[in-house]
C-alpha cells in the first residue's frame, strides 16, 4: 500500500501502516543523529524545555549540508544516515515524546521496534545516499536549534518538507521489522551455499 | 602547468561526484527491471536521483567520499614532480567550486581540516609504468561503504571454499549498512596490506569485466549468484540484487597465510579518469 501522509499523524492512522507499505509525508521533519537524540532525552529527564514538539513532527536521521544564501538556509544534499547508530536512543527518544514517524536508513532493531509497538509508532527507510532526490523535497528550512553546541551535521534542522519519499515502512507498530527477517532469511540461505 | 593540472583535478572530482557511470548506471537499470516491490521503489530512487544528480550539477550523494586517486605515471612523464601537488591543490579547488563535504578529520583532536585534505588525504596509489603520458583516476569513495569493507587472516586449510564462505557470509551481516546494491572487491593472498590494496582496486573495474584468469573469473560469477541468491537486496530490503558484481585480484600468499581482504562499494560506484600526455594536453578518458 501507498500512503500519503499530512503531518502530525494519530495512533489510529499509524496502527493502519503495515510493513512494507511506502509513505510519502508532507508537513514538518526535524533532523536528529546520536548527539540530539541524546540532548533531547537528557534535557526532558532534567526537565528542562525543548524547542519542539516532537511528537507532531517526522524525526529524520540525517547530517545534511546546508547553506546560507542571502540570510536564509538553503539545503544542498540531505540523503539519509544510517540509523542503526541511534538505537541505544530510538526506544527512550520514542517513550518520551511520542514521535510516530522515523526516517533513516539501514534499518533498526529490537528495541526500536518493541518502542513502535508500544507507543505507535513506524521505523521507515529512505534510500540511502538518496541526496538530491531528498533536497528537492525539502521545500524550505523554517528553524535550526542547537546549532551551536552540535554544528551543522548534529544540529536539529527543523524542515518544511512536501511529499517527501519514498519511504519504506520496515518496522511497524504491530512487532513487524522487515530488515531483521531479511537478514535472517539472508543468514540461512548463506548457510546452505557453502 | 601545476594550475592546469589542478584544475583538471578539481574537474575531474566534479565529475565523479555528479556524473555516475554508464556501466554502474545500467547494470542498475537491469536491476530495477527484474525487481518488484520494495527494491524496485528503492532502485527507481536511486535511478531518479542519478538523474536530477546530472540535471542540477550537484553530487549524486552527501557523502562525497574520501578523495583517493589511482596514477598510472610514465617514467618519461615531463610533469612527476609536480604531480601530488597538484592533486592536493585540486582536491582543495573541488571542495568549494562543487562544493564538497569535508571529510578529512584529525584522528587525535577530532577537527575536521575543512578542505579535505591532510596527512595521507587525498589518498594516492602511484603505479609506474613505460612511456610519457600519465593516466589519473579519481574514485571518492564514502564512509557507509567503508565502514563495511574487511580484512580477515584465514587459516591456508580452509581454501578456496573457506574464502568464498567467508565472503558471503560477510555480505549477509553487513545486510543495508553499506547502501546496496554494492560492489565488491575481493582481495586474495599477499599478506594484510596487499589484500586490502588489490581488493580496493579491483573496484576499479567496469560492471561486468572479468579477470583475465576464467578460474577467478568463474569464482567471481559464482559469488555474484551466492550472494544475491541471499536476498538481502536493494537497502537491505529484500530483493535478487544485492551486489551488482564481485571482482577478484590475487597474489601469491605465504605458505603459512591466507589472507582475504573485502572492500565494498556502494551504489554510488563513483570513478572518472583523465590522460596528460607530454605537451601537457589534458583529455578525459572514461
Amino acid at each position: 500500500m501507498e500512503y500519503r501522509l499530512n503531518l502530525p499523524v494519530g495512533a489510529e492512522e499509524i496502527e493502519k501502516i503495515k510493513a512494507g507499505d511506502v509513505l510519502y509525508i508532507t508537513g514538518t521533519m526535524v533532523t536528529a543523529r546520536d548527539e540530539a537524540h541524546k540532548m533531547a532525552i537528557e534535557k526532558y529527564d532534567a526537565g528542562e524545555e525543548l524547542p519542539l514538539d516532537f511528537s507532531k513532527v517526522a524525526v529524520y536521521h540525517c547530517g545534511p549540508i546546508v547553506r546560507k544564501v542571502d540570510d536564509k538556509w538553503e539545503v544542498v544534499a540531505a540523503g539519509p544516515t544510517t540509523s542503526s547508530r541511534m538505537e541505544i536512543f530510538e526506544y527512550d527518544f520514542i517513550k518520551r515524546f511520542g514521535t510516530r514517524i522515523i526516517v533513516g536508513k539501514g534499518g533498526m532493531g529490537k528495541r526500536t521496534a518493541e518502542a513502535c509497538r508500544e507507543f505507535k509508532a513506524v521505523y521507515t527507510a529512505f534510500t540511502g545516499g538518496a541526496a538530491v532526490l531528498a533536497a528537492d523535497a525539502i521545500k524550505r528550512i523554517k528553524d535550526v536549534f542547537w546549532l551551536e553546541e552540535l554544528g551543522m551535521p548534529e544540529a536539529l534542522w527543523v524542515m518544511e518538507v512536501e511529499n517527501f519519499g519514498p519511504l519504506t515502512v520496515t518496522i511497524d507498530s504491530h512487532g513487524r521489522n522487515l530488515t531483521e527477517e531479511v537478514k535472517e532469511e539472508a543468514r540461512k540461505v548463506a548457510e546452505r551455499i557453502f | 602547468m601545476k594550475e592546469k593540472i589542478s584544475d583538471a583535478i578539481a574537474d575531474l572530482l566534479g565529475r565523479a561526484v555528479i556524473d555516475l557511470p554508464e556501466d554502474v548506471e545500467n547494470a542498475l537499470k537491469r536491476a530495477m527491471e527484474q525487481e518488484e516491490g520494495a527494491a524496485k521503489t528503492q532502485l527507481m530512487a536511486i535511478l531518479k536521483n542519478v538523474e536530477l544528480a546530472r540535471q542540477q550539477k550537484k553530487p549524486m550523494c552527501q557523502d562525497t567520499g574520501t578523495p583517493t586517486f589511482y596514477v598510472k605515471a610514465g617514467i618519461d612523464f615531463p610533469y612527476l614532480d609536480i604531480l601530488e601537488e597538484a592533486i592536493v591543490e585540486g582536491v582543495r579547488k573541488a571542495t568549494s567550486r562543487i562544493p564538497l563535504r569535508p571529510n578529512a578529520v584529525d584522528v587525535l583532536t577530532g577537527k575536521n581540516s575543512g578542505d579535505n585534505t591532510g596527512r595521507f588525504i587525498p589518498y594516492i596509489n602511484w603505479e609506474m609504468v613505460e612511456g610519457d603520458e600519465c593516466i589519473i583516476t579519481a574514485m571518492p569513495k564514502g564512509g557507509g561503504s567503508e565502514n563495511m569493507s574487511t580484512l580477515r587472516m584465514l587459516k591456508p586449510g580452509v581454501g578456496i571454499e573457506g574464502v568464498k564462505k567467508f565472503v558471503v557470509e560477510w555480505m549477509v551481516e553487513a545486510a543495508g549498512n553499506p547502501c546496496p546494491p554494492t560492489t565488491v572487491g575481493v582481495g586474495i593472498g599477499g599478506g594484510a596490506d596487499i589484500a586490502m590494496k588489490l581488493a580496493k582496486k579491483a573496484l576499479l573495474r567496469k560492471i561486468g569485466e572479468r579477470h583475465e584468469n576464467e578460474i577467478i573469473a568463474e569464482m567471481e560469477e559464482e559469488l555474484l549468484k551466492a550472494i544475491n541468491s541471499t536476498g538481502i537486496g536493494a537497502m537491505g530490503l529484500g530483493g535478487k540484487t544485492t551486489v551488482l558484481d564481485v571482482h577478484i585480484e590475487v597474489a601469491h600468499r605465504h605458505p603459512a597465510s591466507l589472507p582475504v581482504a573485502i572492500a565494498v562499494q556502494c551504489w554510488a560506484n563513483r570513478r572518472k579518469s583523465m590522460k596528460i600526455d607530454k605537451e601537457g594536453k589534458i583529455w578525459n578518458i572514461d
